[in-house]
């Protein structure tokens, strides 16, 4: 079966799933909190990103997601390097930061917002602490499995320290370190949603809490797939730039 | 080598304890007690929680709804993963869609779970089982595509027959894969649970920890959150002491 066939059978597959979920709302169902598919692009214009308050909650959120990521990757990095540069370090610090990545941090959501209040900060600060451990553990890994030969080699023939990171460990990681940049961006906007669900006097919390209590199932899910879209693009965004990084194994 | 081990731990136990240090230094010198209480309150709070039944209550209600979206996912996730994976065409058309699925935050959905469901444990459970039921699946794909060709074929030359080929490549293959996205999916589970809680319940942990922080019982939050992690991470202790396990054998 060619490539092509199978997008086309992909393809063929999501429309028939949607047409079955339009026929089900329209005739069907009962239940007004069933919205088709119809219903929800007719609510997405002009009803919710019409409205310009869902434009702006939808911008900030972006925006702390930005932030977020960038302090993650900031300092997941330069954390992970300085701790993976050490054979001991590593050995010492990675099981901790593993065991530290398995709490369930959603728990201490309600801390946070003690701490951070109820204002973009907190939002970042749990997209950040979401987003900070797969880069650490990924750069830890990405240090460790870099070919020992070839750093060794490129000392040999006389690169200093600088030149071996630049040069050989860097390129090498390249891989392991985006593949936790890429999980670091779903868990980032997971930390920024949660905190935004959680704190609903202004953002996307509060619309999405507007629309339920409103019963609006059709508006919710619009900005709901609105959202699920920006992280979509994010996510090929953070994977096309790991293909510009990776162009030289080829 | 043992040395080395030695002077790891030690590292370790003094990165724990120099967070406890800092953390009764600070409430020594004055950090806003509503923020970080001292230790000895968090640990008496714990033991009020503990006496007192509401840990248990509070316990019973979150475990329900873990077993249950567990249960529902274990099940439609190998189930979904092993029928995808009879064909080299099925997995092509959908696993890619699986994993965009899985990459995509649940967490958006989750008031459109509240609204179908209520704010009872059945949106919990439904929010959590979706949740898990993604790596379960991929990794039973992944599990039952990774048999090589060539053993089932000489299998089918040697007559075993379809059940002997399930028993003994199929399984002995898939399995490894199968169990970490098993053990992949319970961590999410127990997150996606807790993190529904705390956004919107009426019962559970996640609720509990809400409620306290919205009374400014910060001490007892403490003790809520300091329940989870102790659990949390001996059940990774575990799950890392079984995996090494498996390596050796």
């Amino acid at each position: 079966m060619s490539a092509m066939q199978v997008r086309l059978i992909r393809l063929s597959l999501i429309v028939f799933l949607l047409a079955l979920w339009e026929l089900y709302a329209r005739f069907v169902s009962t239940s007004s909190l069933v919205a088709g598919p119809s219903d929800v692009a007719l609510a997405w214009w002009p009803k919710v990103m019409g409205d310009p308050g869902v434009r702006l909650a939808v911008l900030a959120t972006l925006v702390e997601l930005v932030i977020a990521f960038a302090l993650s990757v900031v300092f997941g990095m330069l954390i992970g390097i300085l701790v993976g540069l050490s054979n001991l370090g590593r050995r010492s610090v990675y099981p901790v930061v593993l065991l530290l990545y398995g709490i369930p941090q959603a728990i201490m959501l309600p801390l946070f917002v003690l701490m951070f209040g109820i204002g973009p900060a907190v939002k970042i600060a749990f997209g950040f602490s979401h987003g900070i451990f797969p880069v650490i553990v990924n750069t830890l890994a990405g240090m460790r499995n870099v070919n020992k030969l070839l750093v060794s080699g490129a000392a040999a023939m006389g690169a200093s320290r600088a030149q071996q990171v630049r040069y050989v460990i860097f390129p090498n990681m390249v891989a392991t370190v985006f593949a936790g940049l890429r999980l670091a961006m779903t868990l980032t906007l997971l930390g920024v949603v949660l905190a935004e669900i959680f704190v609903s006097q202004g953002g996307i919390g509060f619309y999405t809490l507007a629309y339920s209590e409103t019963f609006n199932p059709s508006a919710l899910m619009a900005l709901v797939l609105t959202l699920a879209l920006m992280a979509i693009a994010l996510n090929e965004l953070v994977r096309l730039i790991e293909a510009r990084f990776s162009r030289w194994r080829e | 080598m043992r040395r080395d081990r030695l002077l790891i731990r030690s590292i370790q136990l003094g990165l724990f304890a120099s967070v406890f240090a800092a953390w009764y230094l600070a409430t020594q010198s004055g950090v806003r007690r509503l923020l970080l209480p001292p230790p000895e309150l968090v640990w008496r709070e714990m033991q009020v929680l503990w006496s007192s039944g509401r840990l248990w209550s509070a316990a019973v209600v979150t475990l329900n709804e873990i077993w249950q979206a567990y249960s529902i996912a274990v099940v439609a996730g190998v189930a979904v993963g092993f029928m995808v994976s009879r064909s080299r065409a099925l997995v092509r058309i959908f696993e890619p869609v699986l994993t965009g699925m899985f990459a995509v935050p649940l967490t958006l959905f989750f008031p459109l779970f509240v609204v179908f469901f209520g704010i009872g444990p059945e949106s919990k459970v439904a929010y959590a089982a979706t949740q898990c039921f993604f790596p379960i699946a991929l990794n039973t794909i992944a599990g039952f595509a990774s048999v090589d060709d060539l053993y089932l074929r000489a299998s089918r030359a040697m007559g075993a027959s379809s059940l002997a080929q399930f028993r003994y490549i199929y399984l002995p293959a898939a399995l490894p894969i199968t169990v970490t996205g098993l053990r992949i999916g319970f961590f999410i589970c127990i997150a996606a649970v807790l993190g529904a809680e705390t956004l919107a319940a009426l019962n559970g942990i996640g609720k509990s920890i809400a409620l306290a922080a919205e009374l400014m019982e910060t001490a007892r939050l403490y003790a809520w959150i300091a329940y989870v992690v102790t659990v949390s991470v001996t059940l990774n202790l575990l799950a890392l002491a079984a995996e090494q396990r498996g390596d050796e054998e």
